[in-house]
């Protein structure tokens, strides 16, 4: 232990500064106790409701009356397995996915191709069209919810995943429009120039080129608009009555009111409906920041 | 859009027609080996050409936003004139009666009052919370990037599930009853969701659950901006940890405190799946928000016409918080925005 020490501040001349430094401010260490009970306050509030749906859902309806705040005494596995077994489960995961994968589809393809252009072309009207685009970031689906609503209703999409995820994916170009254009506008012109040198065309210089160079940001507003699109309530909520065509959230909603009295299955059935997303989003946690950093930084 | 032309090249920018069209010509019948090796001079495609790929890459989405985004949009703004049931055809013209009747309905000013409570509150107090969380996890200790992934759960559930357990958790005698009752604090229960007088700051308090990790993750994002160097020099000049964060950190991390705050009052102000799902806008209509009273009123009783109008108050409202904000608060980043992209 000391000997690593004495290399450590005779090897660098900065370690030993930074070394003593730190342990009079304790900037960079654990800090005291103190901080560790806070950090634990905070990891109990935060999950702790999340731990109480999952758990419960281990527990019978007698349980959970006589005790609200207990752990599973047997665990019962038959909320679960009951969920797991129901086609209606099956049926809103597998909407919900379909919905979100073709927003999402919608979104990350118009989305690049119309930024490539706003990017990387010098044209009259560019910055005009590249308002229209910012513009739409004012208006909220909330704003349209009526005339849409009535729109779908009208072109016959009303409990159809295009009914949904057609308007989204409009709603989300704005937000998509705005991340990618400057992302685009920043790989260096002398791509392009070798490119054209070499005899590729734009288009060609747009799917050899720009496409796989985008990788990253097109994961990022691909994950946001997945995640939009997953936890999106109120569009569903007007457009998909027939329960055969519901999402997940309207599931969850439905199935905790026609429910009511069955507190064990109705946390099997959110707990189940949540662990999907929670796994992916999670592990796209550091996109969906990025994301919306650059949606506001722009 | 017209005059559309491709990129030129760097110098070029007050070419007159014929340069351009000159190198077009050049390009055409010679190719790019004919291209003088300079900078400034590129192939370019003919302009009917070049047309045609911005067309074709910017149709699609453009469609789309168009279709419906901007529609809808004015859609809105035409069925707001009208008192409509969406059946019949609509000619009962109104005038600006719906917004009149809008704003003369107490119900739909207390919603508004709601949502500017909300706002007002969330900044009120996730800024403090967040700040000092993220400050916590800034930190280097045991378990952090563990606590970071935690903080972030409640954020990316959907709200519809997150208020479908917390409205178990909060029924009478639920589990936070039975938190109260273990604590000794029995007598300070409520009907969290039940009593007019509370249910806001009920929502309010799940809200606050929801969205806090979004506080926290973009104020750690923002931390990892600021130069560790500044810290350092703080500390040799004596200053305290506490007189670090406050008189460093916090200050640089302005444009991001700034930035959430805005994201936070957009949220705010279009709030509906939380409380549609806690209480549907009551008891007593004491949780409603203009989102809600746009759903009650609008689609649930087929009032399509003020239902639009009540749209577009919610959306004027949103744009002057928005303006205001943008001149009174934002503004300061955009005049250093260079360095904020740096210290991004």
């Amino acid at each position: 232990m000391s000997a690593t020490t004495t290399t450590h501040t005779t090897a660098s001349q900065e370690a030993a500064p930074r070394a003593r430094r730190r342990r009079r401010a304790g900037v960079n260490t654990g800090g005291g106790p103190l901080v560790y009970a806070a950090a634990l306050v905070v990891a109990a509030m935060t999950l702790g409701p999340v731990l109480y749906a999952v758990l419960g859902g281990f527990r019978s309806n007698a349980q959970l009356t006589s005790d609200p705040v207990g752990l599973p005494d047997p665990w019962v596995l038959t909320n679960y397995t009951n969920v797991l077994t129901s086609s209606q489960f099956w049926q809103l995961a597998l909407n919900s996915s379909v919905i979100a994968i073709i927003t999402t589809a919608l979104v990350s393809v118009f989305g690049v191709m119309a930024a490539y252009p706003l990017a990387r072309y010098v044209f009259k009207g560019r910055d005009a069209l590249f308002l229209v685009f910012t513009l739409g970031l004012l208006f909220p689906l909330t704003v349209a919810i009526i005339p849409l609503f009535l729109m779908v209703r009208d072109l016959n999409l009303s409990n159809t995943f295009w009914g949904v995820a057609l308007p989204q994916a409009a709603f989300a170009l704005p937000m998509t429009v705005v991340i990618l254009r400057p992302f685009l506008a920043a790989l260096p012109k002398e791509l392009e120039e070798a490119a054209m040198l070499d005899g590729t065309s734009r288009i060609g210089f747009f799917w050899r080129i720009l496409l796989p160079l985008s990788g990253p940001a097109l994961v990022t507003v691909g994950v946001l608009a997945f995640v939009g699109s997953w936890n999106a309530y109120l569009l569903p909520l007007l457009v998909l009555n027939d329960p055969a065509a519901q999402t997940l959230p309207l599931g969850v909603a439905t199935f905790s009111s026609e429910h009511a009295q069955d507190t064990a299955g109705v946390l099997a059935f959110t707990s189940l409906a949540m662990i999907p997303a929670l796994v992916f989003f999670l592990a796209m946690q550091k996109r969906i920041v990025n994301g919306l950093q650059g949606a506001v930084k722009g | 859009m017209a005059d559309v032309t491709a990129r030129p090249g760097p110098g070029t920018d007050a070419a007159p027609d014929g340069t351009r069209r000159t190198t077009s010509t050049a390009d055409r019948a010679s190719g790019p080996a004919a291209v003088p090796a300079g900078r400034s001079r590129r192939p370019l495609a003919p302009r009917w050409r070049t047309r045609l790929e911005i067309a074709f890459f910017v149709t699609p989405a453009l469609a789309l936003l168009v279709l419906f985004v901007v529609v809808p949009v004015v859609q809105a703004g035409h069925y707001s004139l009208y008192k409509w049931n969406g059946l019949g055809p609509m000619d009962d013209f109104v005038g600006l009666a719906n917004y009149v009747k809008a704003l003369g309905d107490d119900v739909f000013t207390g919603a508004l009052r709601h949502n500017l409570t909300i706002i007002v509150l969330s900044i009120v107090i996730q800024l403090p919370l967040g700040l000092a969380i993220a400050l916590l996890l800034n930190r280097e200790m045991r378990g952090r990037s563990a606590l970071r992934v935690i903080i972030f759960v409640p954020y990316v559930l959907a709200e519809v599930v997150a208020g479908v357990v917390w409205f178990m958790l909060l029924q009478p005698g639920g589990v936070v009853d039975s938190m109260f009752e273990a604590v000794g604090l029995g007598n300070l229960t409520q009907l969290w969701l039940g009593d007019p007088d509370v249910a806001l700051y009920t929502v309010m308090f799940v809200l606050t659950w929801k969205y806090l990790g979004l506080a926290v993750i973009l104020f750690l994002a923002g931390l990892q901006g600021v130069p560790p160097d500044l810290h350092e020099a703080a500390q040799i000049d004596g200053a305290s940890w506490w007189q670090v964060q406050r008189k460093v950190t916090v200050p640089l991390l302005g444009p991001t405190i700034r930035t959430w705050g805005f994201l936070s009052m957009i949220g705010s102000l279009q709030l509906f799946d939380m409380v549609w799902i806690l209480t549907k806008g009551g008891p007593a209509d004491s949780t409603m928000t203009m989102a809600t009273y746009l759903i009650s009123r609008g689609t649930e009783r087929s009032q399509y016409g003020y239902g639009s109008a009540v749209a577009v108050l919610l959306f004027v409202f949103s744009l002057v918080l928005a303006l205001l904000y943008q001149r009174l608060i934002l503004r300061r980043d955009t005049h250093d925005a260079p360095s904020r992209k740096k210290v991004k």
